[in-house]
Order: C-alpha cells, then sequence, then structure tokens
C-alpha cells in the first residue's frame, strides 16, 4: 500500500472528533466489569459511577463548545449543533440514572448491565448528533436502538417488559430496512453517502431532483426517521413500548434518543435534501398536523398515566416537526430549545411516577393518583408544575419552547399551521389536567404510605424543576446557545 | 448481460417480499427472518451500486449492516426467548398485553 496514503489515513482520524463519545464507551465497558465483580444485587456504587462518567462525559463534551473538529475523513463532526444534543442527550441520561436505583431496587432487578446500557445508549446518541456521513448515523442508530431494545425488555420475568422490548425490536428493525434502502438508492444516484456530498452533487446536477430513484432513496430515508422519532403515521409503536418499559427507561427514550434522532433528522433534511425543500414542506405540514392531533386526541381517552404520556409525547414531536416546517433560523433553535425543554419536563413527570409507582406500577393510573395532593403535597406540586410545563403555560419552559417554535412557523409563512399548533395545545389541557383534578380535587383512597422519598430520585426532580422554571424565565440565553449551535 | 438494472430489480423483489412477510406473517421468528431479508436485499443494493458507481463505499457500508443484523439478531433472540419462556408462545398474535 502507498505509503503516502496510509499516513493520509492516519491523519484523517482526529481522535478528539470523537472524544465524548469514546471517553463515554470507555466508561461503560469499564463499568460492565465493575458489576461483574460486584456482589449480587448490590448496585448502587455502578449507579453512581456511571454518573461520574456522565458528569467527566459533559466537560469533555462542552470543552469543543465553539471548537468544531471533524474526523474521519468528514464523516464525523463535533461542532456546536452536536455539542447542544450530546448535552441534551448526558442530561436525559443523567437523570435517568438518578431515578433507576431506588426503582430497579423496588421492582426486584438490581442488575448493574442496566446502568452500562445506559450509558452505550447516550454514546449511539452522541454519534448519532456528530455523524455528517449516513453511515456513521446508521451505526450511532444502531448503537442506541439495539441497547434501548434490551432496556425495553429489561423486566425479563414481567410479560408486559418483553412485549414492549419485542415490539420495540420488530418496528426497529423494520424502520431500519427502509432507513438503509433509502441511504442505498441515494448513494447509487450521487456515489457517496456524505450529507454535504449528497448536496453538492445535486447542486451540480439539478436534474437529480426529479430522477425517480434520489426521491424514493430521500422519502425512505425521512420515513425511517420518521419511525424513529415516533411521527404519526409512523407512530403506533410508542405507546406500547413507553407503556410496557420500565418507567426510567421511558422517560429516557422520550427524551434523548428522541432529541438524537432529531439531530440527525434535522442534519439529513437540512444539508443533505437541501434540494428538496419544498416537497419536504409540503409533506411534514401534513404529518406534523396528523401527529399533533393524533397524540392528543388519542390521549384524551387514557386512563394509564405512561400511556397517556407516550402519546403526549407525540403530540410534542408533532410540535418539534412544525420548526421543521418552518425550515428557518428560528424554527431550527426552536426544536433544539424544545428538546432540551422537553427533557426537563418529560422526565420530571416520569420521575414523580416513578416515585409513586408501587412495584408493578399497576396503580399509575388517572383514578391511582386521587387524593395525592393532600397526602403527598409536595410531590403534586411537582407534577402539576411539569404537566404545567408540557400544556405549555407561562413562566413555565414547556411555554417559552412552544412558543419559538409556532414564532418560526409565522416567519415562513405557515400561520394555519401556527394556528392549529395552539389549538391542538389547547386540547392537550384537557388530560393534563383530567390528572391534576384527579390530584386535588377528588378523595384518596389510599393513604400513599408506600411512597418513600428516594435521595437521589428526588433530586432528579429537583434538577427537572429548575431546568423547567430556569428555561421558563429566562429562556434568552438558552435560545442564544441553540443559536449558536445552528448552522 | 447482467446490467445494474437487474440486480436493482431483483434487490426491490427482495425488499418487497419482506415487507409483506413483515406485515402478514404472525409467526415473530418467520417475522425476524423477514425482516433479514430485507437488510440482505439493502446489500445486495449496495454492492451492485458500488460496482456502478465506481467507489467502494457501498461495500464497507454493507460490512456495517451485517455487523448490525448479526447484533440485532442476538438481542432479538434474547427477547423472543424471554417471552416464550413467559407465554410459551412468539406468535404476535399473542403480544396482547399492551393496547388501548
Amino acid at each position: 500500500m502507498d505509503a503516502n496514503l496510509v499516513q493520509e489515513a492516519i491523519q484523517n482520524v482526529n481522535l478528539s472528533a470523537i472524544m465524548p463519545s469514546l471517553v463515554l464507551s470507555g466508561f461503560g465497558m469499564v463499568l460492565l466489569l465493575v458489576s461483574v465483580f460486584s456482589p449480587r444485587g448490590k448496585t448502587t456504587h455502578v449507579a453512581w459511577l456511571s454518573f461520574i462518567a456522565l458528569i467527566v462525559t459533559a466537560l469533555v463534551s462542552l470543552g469543543s463548545w465553539n471548537n468544531p473538529q471533524a474526523g474521519f475523513a468528514g464523516s464525523v463532526v463535533l461542532d456546536n449543533f452536536a455539542t447542544f444534543f450530546s448535552m441534551t442527550c448526558i442530561i436525559a441520561a443523567g437523570l435517568t440514572i438518578l431515578m433507576s436505583d431506588g426503582y430497579l431496587k423496588r421492582e426486584g432487578y438490581p442488575v448493574g448491565e442496566y446502568y452500562t446500557l445506559v450509558l452505550f445508549t447516550t454514546a449511539g446518541a452522541m454519534w448519532m448528533a456528530s455523524g455528517t456521513d449516513l453511515m456513521t448515523i446508521f451505526l450511532g442508530l444502531e448503537v442506541l436502538s439495539v441497547s434501548l431494545y434490551v432496556l425495553a425488555g429489561f423486566f425479563r420475568d414481567q410479560t408486559r417488559s418483553n412485549e414492549a422490548g419485542l415490539k420495540y425490536f420488530f418496528l426497529g428493525a423494520f424502520s431500519t430496512g427502509f432507513l438503509l434502502y433509502g441511504v442505498a438508492l441515494l448513494y447509487g444516484v450521487t456515489g457517496t453517502t456524505k450529507i454535504a456530498g449528497i448536496a453538492e452533487y445535486v447542486q451540480a446536477n439539478p436534474a437529480t431532483t426529479t430522477n425517480i430513484m434520489f426521491v424514493a432513496g430521500g422519502l425512505l430515508l425521512l420515513t425511517g426517521f420518521l419511525f424513529k422519532v415516533a411521527a404519526a403515521p409512523f407512530h403506533m409503536w410508542t405507546p406500547d413500548v413507553y407503556q410496557g418499559a420500565p418507567t426510567p427507561i421511558t422517560a429516557f427514550m422520550s427524551a434523548g434518543p428522541k432529541a438524537a434522532a432529531f439531530a440527525a433528522f434535522i442534519r439529513v433534511t437540512i444539508i443533505g435534501l437541501d434540494s428538496m425543500q419544498a416537497d419536504i414542506s409540503a409533506v411534514f405540514w401534513i404529518l406534523a398536523v396528523l401527529t399533533m392531533t393524533i397524540g392528543n386526541f388519542v390521549a384524551l381517552g387514557q386512563k394509564d398515566i405512561k400511556r397517556m404520556l407516550a402519546y403526549s409525547s407525540i403530540s410534542h414531536a408533532g410540535y418539534a416537526l412544525v420548526g421543521l416546517v418552518a425550515w428557518n433560523e428560528i424554527g431550527l433553535t426552536g426544536i433544539m430549545f424544545y428538546m432540551l425543554v422537553y427533557t426537563f419536563m418529560n422526565m420530571g413527570a416520569f420521575a414523580v411516577l416513578v416515585l409513586i409507582g408501587k412495584k408493578g406500577e399497576e396503580n399509575l393510573t388517572i383514578d391511582g393518583v386521587a387524593g395525592m395532593g393532600y397526602k403527598r403535597p409536595v410531590l403534586a406540586i411537582a407534577l402539576s408544575i411539569f404537566l404545567f410545563s408540557l400544556m405549555g403555560m407561562p413562566p413555565t419552559a414547556g411555554f417559552a419552547g412552544k412558543f419559538y417554535i409556532f414564532a418560526g412557523a409565522v416567519k415562513a409563512g405557515y400561520i394555519w399551521l401556527a394556528v392549529l399548533g395552539v389549538l391542538n395545545s389547547a386540547v392537550s389541557l384537557y388530560y393534563y389536567l383530567k390528572v391534576m383534578v384527579s390530584m386535588y380535587f377528588k378523595d384518596a383512597e389510599e393513604d400513599f404510605g408506600w411512597v418513600s422519598m428516594n435521595a437521589a430520585t428526588a433530586i432528579s426532580i429537583v434538577i427537572a424543576i429548575v431546568g423547567v422554571l430556569v428555561m421558563g424565565m429566562v429562556p434568552g440565553p438558552f435560545m442564544e446557545m441553540a443559536k449558536l449551535a445552528g448552522f | 448481460m447482467i446490467s445494474v438494472h437487474h440486480y436493482l430489480l431483483l434487490s426491490a423483489i427482495l425488499f418487497s417480499i419482506g415487507t409483506l412477510g413483515v406485515l402478514t406473517r404472525r409467526n415473530a421468528i418467520v417475522i425476524f427472518m423477514c425482516i433479514e431479508v430485507m437488510l440482505n436485499s439493502v446489500n445486495l443494493t449496495f454492492i451492485a451500486l458500488s460496482k456502478h458507481v465506481g467507489n467502494m463505499d457501498g461495500q464497507v457500508f454493507v460490512f456495517f449492516v451485517m455487523t448490525v443484523a448479526a447484533a440485532e439478531a442476538a438481542v432479538g433472540l434474547a427477547l423472543m426467548i424471554a417471552f416464550f419462556k413467559n407465554k410459551e408462545s412468539i406468535d404476535v398474535d399473542d403480544f396482547n398485553m399492551l393496547k388501548w
């Protein structure tokens, strides 16, 4: 082999471009060994070690803010965009780990591998956020998904959890097939899998946009992504998986991996498929409305709170899609800001559910929380704050997030889309308020005596409340960061 | 003479067979086999197009797809075994704990 070629290949590697995910995977592998050599049932130290791993990764990740690094011949870029989404995923993983220790002990599965899998999922998510080659994005997506399949089916003696894992696995693998077929067709037309390379090719050959193979490839690729972010009509797996998976994992799935999927989604559509902007916006207009409406209206009739929050997460994916339809700076920064906000508010709500659930979680229904406002006032207030934020009430962060996204849509001329989005938020009031009505205006049937305050979970709730309130009252600095992170 | 079109046609047919199989079959293992057919039809597309386009990217991609498919198979079969232990069935009609 040519010596110069080898030299060039080595120079191209640039490990600092993947340093955060490298550090995290390293920690993950060490922790696997630690949990093997730990006595059975003792996992608290593994939980704290994995939390430290996330803090170290966050520091490494923040080190590359405003200092973009490209590596592996331009297939990975650690720019502000990647760092912003990586931080969102790290925060989601951190909150998950905090609420998991007590939960796993209560449910009778104190197993150390759980934390390692959360770390690997996060590493995959970071890889996905920084991938600029469809190959890297695909690998990140799979590292993330395969770890999540295991985590969703983690309680292997519970049929519910098995079923959630299997459903997630089948639909995830199915959608991966579509995504890959799309990549293959795009590669056939443009001769490259690099996102920027695809855009360059189309710019040089404008006729490509009418090439049936290119259009089909683009659509298949987008279908794959829509599956991952749980947009209608590809959302059917979400409620089942979210309901059956362990609660902290449900919280994690709805925040971290979804943010990573949006990161790759945005990069691919805005950079790679820029030439198809008009068509994509037109299709996403319909899908955004469909996603919001289906999510909100089906959530109205739900009795199980976890399932209701699953439908609510579908509708929130719809709100985020509105920002993508707008295809302008404020819409995109709106999505980024919203993903960060959503991480805090949704994970906070799930953290409260983790605390008030009994073993097996049969009591997490609307009727199950009746009277909680008087028996457990602090937790009820916390849950109310998160629900207010999910509704989009000022002064919580949910309001600021929705405001920016809809402002982006209005600025791009999609007035009706913004109107439909706001109407949808109004519909969502009903089912969020139903939980609060049950908590405050119904007589308690139970004394909630089983709820034991767990320090780590309490910390995660406090962090989430601080996040929701601070980002709601002073959204400026966070929006500035998201703006810096945009393209 | 077999051209790239023949390969693309074959892989499109395989992909459709896989997709239809996933949608119509009821046995979890058969569904999983259909997903593998889909992934392998993608591999065939990549290899044919790699030859057609004239660079190696597509063939490298195939290696990654195969690796990932192997990892997915390990996890998927493990999940099926766990489900079978509890329910004595791998029929997807028995995935009925979670609904509306």
